[in-house]
């Protein structure tokens, strides 16, 4: 028996060591930077100039407020399409499913840069194929990088195009695991397809859409590289910073580790709470 | 019977109705990107609509081969995710089956330290790793930093700990009496057991580190040892850049991915269904 513990923590140790190392760690001493003033040497305990300075920055609240427009606009749109792609994916009667499932979880493999570049080039004012086709229609040109509304719109298609596949491959999960024989019976009852989908689909769906709804919140909360890329730094002016930008220009740009990190915590902190606000209200619409 | 097949061919239509033209804009930026990749800079840059591929693919590739030797970074690109994805499977295997099949003294704190730290995000702890990797141990810039903090990756463990613990301890226990070593058992009995597992876990690794961005981007910074994505970036950030060849670089980027997708579909989506990315 002590020869088989032995054995185990032997397994464990060399993952637990990059754990610690990069994961644990990292995790206390972030905490505690983001109570120290950094941009002088050496660093000093300060929480007025990192945590005390959040509330009143006006380029963090614009972040705050970005993401949260974001949050609140693009992931129920992203999970409802999802869900509706799952279902009509996993019709019986379609045709042509390998072109149709490719069509929407390729974006999935697609990487942020490569993505990033074709959504610059695609929504170009003057050049882009999209502002041609809504010209081709009689419509005016739209400045997608100019006009704060309409650069944050782009970012919002932009996410919804790489991850709504993405999440509907975990709805299509869940819905292979519904047995057959519940709607069986249902059509037996002469319930209809959409009460079907909405009184037996959907509730039994609910988990897995909270997960869905979950991992979004947390992705949306940590949205850098499309801002990052695609509105060229989150413009234009700072009309498409996002938090995870904030976060990037602080620590990275500027150098200020401490402050950086109470917005770190400010980050995880929201995700937690606006994820459990989930949860909870899920739960008790049952 | 007749009244139930029309229904039948009402419902299809309208199932198509809205799937196609949704599968039509869905496909379009990726058959964008090869048609940019392919198109001369003055025709991207024209007021006519181009939607089908041209002839520049080769000559846009030296272009952006000239900008950024973009050859190298892909052969960074690639060394990093096999050395990374092999690695991570290792070690994340190894750990999943210390938690599923054994008891010890500190298997609780440890499963629920991973579970409690799981959706917290990356931002968290990617200052401290950048001051520690940077600063205190000066290795920016080094293969080590790009293929080895990332290692904290926690899915891999939950993944094969399931995998493992759902498999009968009579199997182990039958070697076990015959004297088998422990870490033979492991290898010889418990991962090709878990294959199914690996697969899913090894093409989920591989592609995030193959398109992982952030990190990459802060450490490393010499032209040597930036990774395919990061290249690609700090050229869009550029006025005068070839975009023709940026389309060659995310086509190069992404082709050998779907590629994967499209072979290895099943394994793939297990992983994701899985919650396996991110």
């Amino acid at each position: 028996m002590r020869m088989r513990t032995r054995a185990a923590y032997g397994f464990l140790a060399p993952y637990l060591l990059i754990f610690a190392t990069f994961w644990v760690w990292p995790i206390i001493y972030s905490f505690y930077l983001s109570f120290l003033a950094t941009r002088i040497q050496p660093w000093s305990f300060n929480p007025a100039v990192t945590w005390g300075r959040l509330v009143v920055d006006p380029a963090f609240l614009n972040a705050l407020r970005n993401t949260l427009i974001i949050l609140v606009i693009q992931v129920p749109v992203m999970i409802a399409l999802a869900t509706l792609l799952a279902v009509l994916l996993n019709s019986q009667l379609l045709k042509a499913r390998g072109i149709m499932r490719f069509a929407f979880f390729a974006p999935v493999v697609v990487g942020e840069a490569a993505y990033a570049a074709v959504f610059r080039l695609m929504f170009n004012a003057d050049f882009g194929v999209i502002n041609k086709i809504i010209g081709s229609i009689g419509l005016p040109p739209v400045a997608w990088f100019g006009n704060p509304t309409a650069a944050m719109a782009l970012i919002m298609m932009a996410v919804t195009w790489r991850w709504v596949g993405y999440n509907a491959i975990i709805i299509l999960s869940g819905l292979q695991a519904i047995p057959q024989d519940v709607y069986e019976a249902a059509t037996l009852d002469r319930v209809s397809k959409p009460r079907q989908f909405f009184f037996i689909t959907l509730p039994l769906l609910r988990p897995i859409i909270l997960f869905c709804v979950v991992l979004s919140i947390i992705g949306t909360m940590q949205l850098f590289a499309e801002p990052f890329l695609i509105t060229n730094r989150g413009g234009p002016g700072q009309a498409t910073e996002t938090l995870g930008l904030f976060l990037y220009r602080q620590g990275f740009t500027v150098l200020n580790f401490g402050y950086a990190s109470a917005v770190a915590y400010t980050i995880a902190a929201l995700a937690i709470l606006i994820s459990l606000a989930n949860l909870w209200l899920g739960r008790s619409a049952k | 019977m007749r009244s139930k097949s029309a229904s039948t061919f009402r419902r299809s239509i309208a199932l198509h109705a809205v799937l196609v033209p949704l599968a039509i804009v869905w496909l379009f930026p990726i058959w964008m990107m090869v048609v940019f990749s392919t198109m001369p800079e003055n025709a991207i840059f024209s007021p006519n609509i181009h939607l089908i591929p041209s002839d520049r693919f080769w000559e846009n590739f030296l272009i952006l081969q000239a900008d950024t030797d973009f050859l190298r970074t892909i052969f960074v690109s690639v060394v990093v995710a096999l050395v990374y994805t092999v690695l991570s499977v290792m070690l994340t295997s190894m750990a999943g089956w210390a938690l599923a099949r054994y008891s010890f003294a500190g298997k609780g704190l440890v499963l629920s330290i991973i579970l409690g730290t799981l959706t917290l995000p990356y931002f968290v702890v990617v200052i401290p790793q950048f001051i520690m990797v940077a600063r205190d141990f000066g290795l920016s810039n080094t293969w080590f930093a790009l293929i080895v903090p990332p290692l904290f990756n926690s899915l891999g463990v939950l993944f094969m700990r399931q995998s493992f613990s759902m498999m009968p301890a009579e199997l182990f226990d039958a070697a076990r009496v015959e004297g088998v070593r422990e870490w033979r058992i492991f290898l010889f009995v418990g991962m090709p057991l878990a294959r199914p597992t690996l697969a899913a876990l090894s093409i989920i690794l591989f592609l995030a580190s193959w398109n992982n961005y952030l990190w990459p981007l802060l450490i490393n910074n010499r032209p040597d040892m930036m990774t395919a994505p990061v290249a690609l970036g700090s050229l869009i950030g550029l006025t005068k850049v070839s975009w023709g060849g940026i389309m060659v670089g995310a086509v190069l980027l992404t082709a050998p991915m779907i590629a994967v997708f499209v072979l290895l579909q099943r394994h793939f989506i297990a992983g994701i269904a899985a919650g396996a990315v991110k």
